[in-house]
């Protein structure tokens, strides 16, 4: 299916076209309606400000909101990668037999809906000896799970592609313990990887909404809890936020993009 | 590798507290929560035959039902037209399409109802120009009712749609298209008895993740109607966290329902996948 040397038809072209437009479309319009004095009745604004961004800045909500966001996911990928590094590692090193049980456990998030996680968390910890509802321990425990298929996937997929077990073993044999072998040998080679999967993450945590806001909606504002609350009041500064907020995103997986290519040529070359 | 070090073991302990206390404790509990009495200890599906015997409730599961399977069926026809399409392209041309579709993933949830609103709402940009061009045909259209939601479901099902059924195209070799069209095959037969045949398991493992990730969409659907709209995802939440009366054991069992359907379909995808797997293995081998 592959025409290296062949120019697509018309067809195609066009085709293409207009499913680009399908899908940026929205995004155009959030832009620039961030950028509009007013926007009505006409194709395109009269006006144009920078007054929405400025009111956005200027807006210790929105401060308050960002600052949330950022130490709720940091804190969140952290305590992932603490947890996992060890644990993806001892499998795949000493228990390669339980890798289709670990599978099972790890796809289960994509599996729970969030809404549904949210029902279960909310009765397991609103009453009885643990009693965390509406706390930050509760959304990073939920995030921690949310997380996992990514940070597991791509753990386990960097110890593959540097061959962990056979680097182990061949620092073994030239006399390294085993901890220092994986400190000093296996961590340096796994880190790109890891640092991309720690990114993903965090970008997945920096768009959740449904679990935050079930959980600790009335108590943390995270951005996307400030920007449905905002939707409201004012259209544009709304739109302010949520263009913010696509390029910070945007901005993540740039970077993620090219770290992953700079690996590839690592790993191939 | 023969020496076992027990110790090592420990560093499996905090993963395992993490896994117990945030994902088996609260699906335990929600399953536990859904049979129990609402006072006193004991067994009971009341709240399960409750929601059966209540429009409402039925009505929920139908519309999100309705709306997954509508968003889905149209997610995929649109995603494998243009994943082939994008097949057809040079390999630059591709990954930059690829980019920009896999980048409006990005864009979902509140952000996008938010959008949409902007661009189709009562006051929406595009609804006053209509008006004013007086484009009655878009007059009917309401962002905030069935059809607005799948419209929207739609634009979040597409990019990854596209993601998923795009590798697959890659399964089906020119030889093949050549040794058909040798034997005199039109290009519709090709497609008919080879290429679509083909690619079948992976529509349909598609249309599993498709479907389970438009049965669990809440946010989107939640910033674009609020509770206005019966969805099962949106009656869920309110029942839960009690915008009007907390009546939390009728969420867990409604709860229950929407997880073991998500389930399905992503056991659907998995099975899926396998034989699709098979398919190429049989394929490298000839």
């Amino acid at each position: 299916m592959v025409h290296p040397g062949k120019k697509a038809g018309w067809g195609h072209r066009s085709f293409m076209l207009v499913l680009m437009i399908y899908l940026l479309l929205p995004l155009i319009a959030t832009s620039i309606y961030a950028f509009a004095r007013e926007w009505q009745t006409t194709l395109l604004p009269e006006k144009w400000t920078l007054d929405w961004f400025r009111m956005m800045f200027e807006d210790v909500r929105f401060l308050d909101a960002l600052w949330t966001s950022l130490y709720l996911c940091s804190i969140s990928v952290a305590l992932s990668l603490v947890v996992m590094l060890p644990t993806v590692f001892i499998i795949s090193v000493y228990l390669p037999k339980w890798e289709s049980f670990m599978k099972g456990i790890v796809v289960l998030p994509y599996a729970v809906p969030g809404v549904v996680a949210a029902v279960g968390l909310i009765r397991a910890y609103s009453s009885g000896p643990i009693n965390i509802a509406g706390t930050a321990y509760i959304l990073i425990g939920a995030y921690f799970i949310v997380v996992l298929p990514y940070m597991y996937q791509g753990i386990r997929n960097s110890l593959l592609t540097v061959s962990a077990v056979e680097l182990l073993n061949s620092a073994e044999i030239l006399g390294a313990s085993r901890k220092k072998a994986f400190v000093s040998v296996v961590l340096p080679n796994i880190w790109p990887g890891v640092i991309v999967s720690t990114l993903l993450s965090f970008s997945v945590l920096f768009g959740e909404f449904v679990l935050t806001n079930m959980l600790v909606g009335g108590h943390l504002k995270t951005i996307q809890v400030y920007l449905y609350q905002r939707v409201g009041e004012s259209g544009h500064l709304a739109s302010a936020i949520a263009i913010t907020y696509f390029v910070f995103i945007l901005a993540l997986s740039m970077v993620l993009m090219m770290l992953g290519k700079k690996m590839n040529r690592g790993t191939h070359g | 590798m023969k020496r076992r070090n027990r110790w090592v073991f420990l560093g499996l302990i905090p993963f395992a507290v993490m896994v117990v206390a945030f994902q088996l404790a609260p699906i335990i509990s929600m399953l536990t929560g859904s049979v129990s009495k609402d006072k006193g200890a004991g067994f009971t599906f009341q709240f399960y035959s409750k929601i059966l015997n209540s429009p409402f409730y039925l009505q929920a599961i139908k519309n999100s039902v309705l709306i997954s399977v509508f968003s889905s069926v149209i997610g995929i026809v649109i995603g494998l037209v243009c994943a082939y399409s994008i097949t057809r392209f040079s390999p630059k041309v591709r990954d930059r399409l690829l980019m920009l579709s896999n980048m409006t993933s990005n864009f979902a949830g509140v952000p996008l109802a938010f959008a949409y609103i902007i661009l189709l709402g009562s006051n929406g940009v595009f609804t006053l120009l209509f008006q004013q061009w007086g484009w009655s045909v878009f007059a009917d259209f309401n962002l905030y009712s069935w059809s607005g939601l799948v419209l929207v479901y739609v634009y979040f099902q597409v990019p990854l749609s596209i993601l998923l059924v795009y590798p697959s195209f890659y399964g089906i070799r020119e030889q093949w298209k050549e040794a058909a069209s040798l034997l005199g095959a039109s290009k519709w037969q090709f497609w008919r008895t080879i290429g679509i045949p083909v690619l079948m398991p992976a529509v349909y493992g598609t249309l599993g993740i498709l479907f389970a990730n438009s049965m669990g969409a809440y946010a989107t659907a939640y910033a674009l109607v609020g509770g206005n709209y019966n969805l099962l995802a949106i009656r869920i939440g309110s029942l839960v966290t009690g915008d009007v009366v907390n009546q939390p054991q009728l969420g867990n069992a409604l709860a229950v329902i929407l997880g073991l359907s998500t389930l399905l379909a992503v056991f659907l995808n998995h099975k899926m996948t396998k034989r699709s797997r098979m398919l190429q293995a049989v394929k490298e081998a000839s």
